[in-house]
């Protein structure tokens, strides 16, 4: 067994229930592992949610967490995940002073060159969107800098399975699929 | 107008109470509980409730009768500091499995999150020590939540489920009508096992030489002893017991060769790393049973009978893994195992037990020296019960030598706090062991430390009348520290003695009948006084001061490398 931290991506798919997030961070908290970025959104099936939670910890350790989670009541199951084995991206939103979107240039084509949007400008200024990976985001993040940035968000990694879970199934639900 | 058929949201409590079978309640009133209590006095004759003298007596009392009747222990608790009070019972119940629904009082829920009189987030404080928990703030959802609480209490691995009750929601008007629960489609209490696993686990069991069984409190809670009886003994395997396991298996059994762990029994340790096959059933392979996990039972292929799928490869990687309830597994185990007698394997443990006994029991239950043992205590105890008692014990050095030596002819008889080791659990378990079993002898054995801890429950025995006898060994320190400071930190006894008050006049305030002995001479007839009386009792033994627990195994040591002095 490697002392190796790895990233892993964790899906769990939950009843909505209010002091879930609360039940399953627990579960991180009480083994000293830090969440890196949490994201819950409803999942493909209606009522049901899902977390995506990115941790780095010790292969030896996310079974365990794993079925510690699996085992919560309105949990309905879980997974995990090496990067390889999902598709996942994350958004970042960058708040920049609109007069360096008009005096300097190299805005515009480090902006075109990241393939980035321009979401919103105003007259003091401008927000631009990057959906991609985290060196993707982090790359525009240094390119922008400079020029100086107003804010900086990131969202948490949202990301889909290469294998299918068969949520329906364990729910014993009806799909087409 | 028309007339309504609407109840309070406490009256649906108390009805939802009597569905489930309950018929007593352990708690403490306050202000946020008080409509709940207002309808309990118009059910008394259905519904008794014990008031405890502190919340945290009251879970360990639910433990208790939990423990004894397997049955769910229910607690009433007011909300803030009469919620936080019963956050250690909970923890407890928790780690050793026990059934129990917790209910709590909450502030008006107009009131929630801005810190009004006895307001307390108990269902974030409760989230990690509870198998599940709720809040109620509409009086309509109560028979729903409720029955799921008593349905996720008892079934599967069995757990401490919380359900927080809002003043208003208690007040509500609604209609009643309750449904049991069955059925919750996020949730397996049990998992569906795999014959296959169970045809590779009977070939391995039938090929091997030295096989070695421990079994822990699954056999208990699946009522599954009559099944693992039948599998010990066509199979002729040496069975130890984990310290929850104790009693699922009579200690007069002949393939009984004791404990495993810390403060096991010799052979069973040291064995654990010779044995070519380790079954464990219904364990879980806690710290305190396997020492060491790098050198543990490696040479062994292990299969691990086990309901709870998030504790297989937990702790120890095992070979196979045969998930569901024991009750289950095991009859289709025992159609496919061969009938077999492992001689020579099971005088090893008796080889064992007798360097075990030379060393250590026979200095512990027949002292040639002048001060009194807590094994010859329990020896003394056993004379009189025959095994038939239900032994209640805290928690430190009284609490190991009484599960090493106290004996058991039934079933759910053993009621200690394992996992969490919670001092002073045992007066108040011992109050609902007795209530859980009122036909039946229950003795706690606690230490003079542990017993201060809740000795206040001394007043709901006054109260109830709740014949327990209660043994208290007592050496003036918190012995089991003062052994580890004596071991492994040169003596250096910081605040282990104890100077302690005259417990017998303490006993006689709350008009307990009470001796305390310091002489050998005394200990029979004293012993057997207590067993006489048809009143709750109150006996201090004066045991040796500094007298150590053995065998056992260094914190961090392997199982084989277990201690005799």
């Amino acid at each position: 067994m490697t002392n190796k931290l790895n990233t892993y991506t964790v899906s769990i798919y939950t009843e909505n229930n209010i002091g879930l997030l609360n039940r399953i961070s627990a579960i991180f908290l009480k083994r000293h592992v830090n969440i890196e970025s949490l994201t819950t959104s409803q999942s493909e099936i209606d009522n049901i949610y899902r977390f995506v939670i990115v941790v780095k910890v010790l292969e030896s350790k996310i079974q365990n967490i794993i079925k510690q989670i699996d085992k919560q009541i309105e949990v309905i199951a879980a997974f995990y995940h090496t990067d390889k084995e999902t598709i996942f991206l994350e958004t970042a939103l960058y708040k920049v002073k609109s007069k360096s979107l008009f005096n300097e240039k190299h805005i515009q084509k480090i902006i075109k060159n990241s393939q980035a949007n321009i979401v919103t400008v105003s007259p003091d200024y401008f927000v631009i969107e990057k959906t991609g990976w985290r060196e993707e985001t982090e790359k525009l993040y240094d390119s922008l800098e400079p020029y100086g940035l107003l804010q900086f968000v990131r969202s948490g990694r949202i990301s889909v399975s290469k294998e299918a879970m068969n949520i329906s199934n364990i729910l014993g639900l009806n799909t087409d699929e | 107008m028309k007339k309504t058929n609407k109840i309070s949201g406490s009256e649906a409590v108390i009805k939802c109470l009597l569905e489930e079978g309950v018929d007593i309640i352990y708690g403490y009133p306050g202000g946020a509980i008080m409509p709940i209590y207002d309808e309990l006095f118009k059910y008394e004759d259905k519904l008794n409730h014990i008031l405890t003298r502190h919340e945290q007596g009251a879970t360990h009392a639910a433990q208790g009768y939990a423990r004894v009747t397997g049955k769910v222990g229910v607690v009433t608790a007011t909300s803030g500091p009469g919620a936080t009070n019963l956050v250690t019972g909970i923890a407890d119940a928790q780690i050793d499995s026990t059934p129990m629904v917790c209910i709590t009082g909450q502030v008006a829920s107009h009131l929630l999150g801005s810190d009004a009189f006895q307001e307390c987030d108990i269902i974030g404080i409760s989230t990690p020590v509870t198998k599940w928990n709720c809040q109620i703030t509409k009086a309509s959802d109560i028979p729903e939540v409720i029955a799921k609480a008593f349905y996720i209490a008892k079934s599967g691995r069995p757990g401490p489920v919380l359900i927080d009750i809002t003043k208003d929601a208690q007040f509500e008007l609604m209609e009643f009508k309750y449904k049991k629960c069955h059925s919750i489609r996020s949730y397996t209490p049990i998992p569906k096992f795999s014959i296959n696993e169970i045809n590779k686990a009977a070939e391995l069991i039938n090929n091997s030489k030295k096989p070695f069984i421990v079994f822990g409190q699954g056999v208990i809670l699946g009522n599954a002893e009559a099944e693992f009886k039948e599998f010990i003994e066509k199979t002729g395997i040496p069975a130890a017991w984990t310290i929850l396991g104790l009693s699922a298996l009579s200690s007069d059994h002949p393939l009984n060769v004791g404990m495993v762990g810390m403060h096991g029994n010799y052979g069973p340790n040291v064995l654990t790393n010779e044995c070519d096959v380790l079954i464990a059933i219904g364990m879980r392979f806690d710290d305190r049973v396997t020492g060491n996990l790098e050198t543990y039972a490696k040479q062994a292929k292990i299969i691990h009978f086990e309901i709870d799928p998030a504790e297989v490869n937990k702790n120890v990687k095992v070979d196979i893994a045969v998930l569901g309830n024991v009750k289950d597994t095991l009859p289709e185990l025992i159609e496919l195992v061969k009938e077999k007698s492992h001689t020579n394997w099971i005088n090893k443990f008796h080889s064992f037990y007798k360097k075990e006994f030379d060393k250590v029991i026979k200095n512990d239950l027949h002292p040639s020296k002048e001060g009194l043992t807590m094994g010859e205590v329990i020896r003394e105890i056993n004379e009189f019960s025959k095994g038939n008692a239900i032994i209640v014990s805290d928690v430190g050095q009284h609490q190991m030598v009484a599960c090493r030596y106290a004996s058991f002819n039934y079933s759910k008889s053993n009621v200690t706090s394992g996992g969490l080791g919670t001092m002073g659990f045992a007066l108040p378990a011992a109050i609902g062991a007795k209530m859980g079993a009122p036909d039946r002898e229950v003795i706690a054995i606690i230490g003079d430390g542990g017993y201060q801890m809740t000795i206040q429950e001394l007043g709901t025995i006054f109260q109830t009348g709740c014949a327990v006898k209660i043994v208290v060994l007592n050496n003036e320190y918190l012995g089991m520290v003062r052994q580890w400071q004596q071991m492994f930190f040169d003596k250096r006894y910081a605040s282990t003695e104890m100077i302690n008050p005259d417990f017998v006049k303490i006993a006689k305030g709350y008009f307990i009948d009470g001796k305390k002995i310091k002489k050998r001479e005394n200990l029979k007839s004293s012993i057997k006084e207590m067993i006489n009386s048809k009143k709750p009792y109150f006996l201090e033994v004066c045991v040796e001061k500094e007298a150590n627990v053995f065998p056992m195994i260094p914190s961090g040591a392997s199982v084989s490398d277990v201690r005799l002095e």
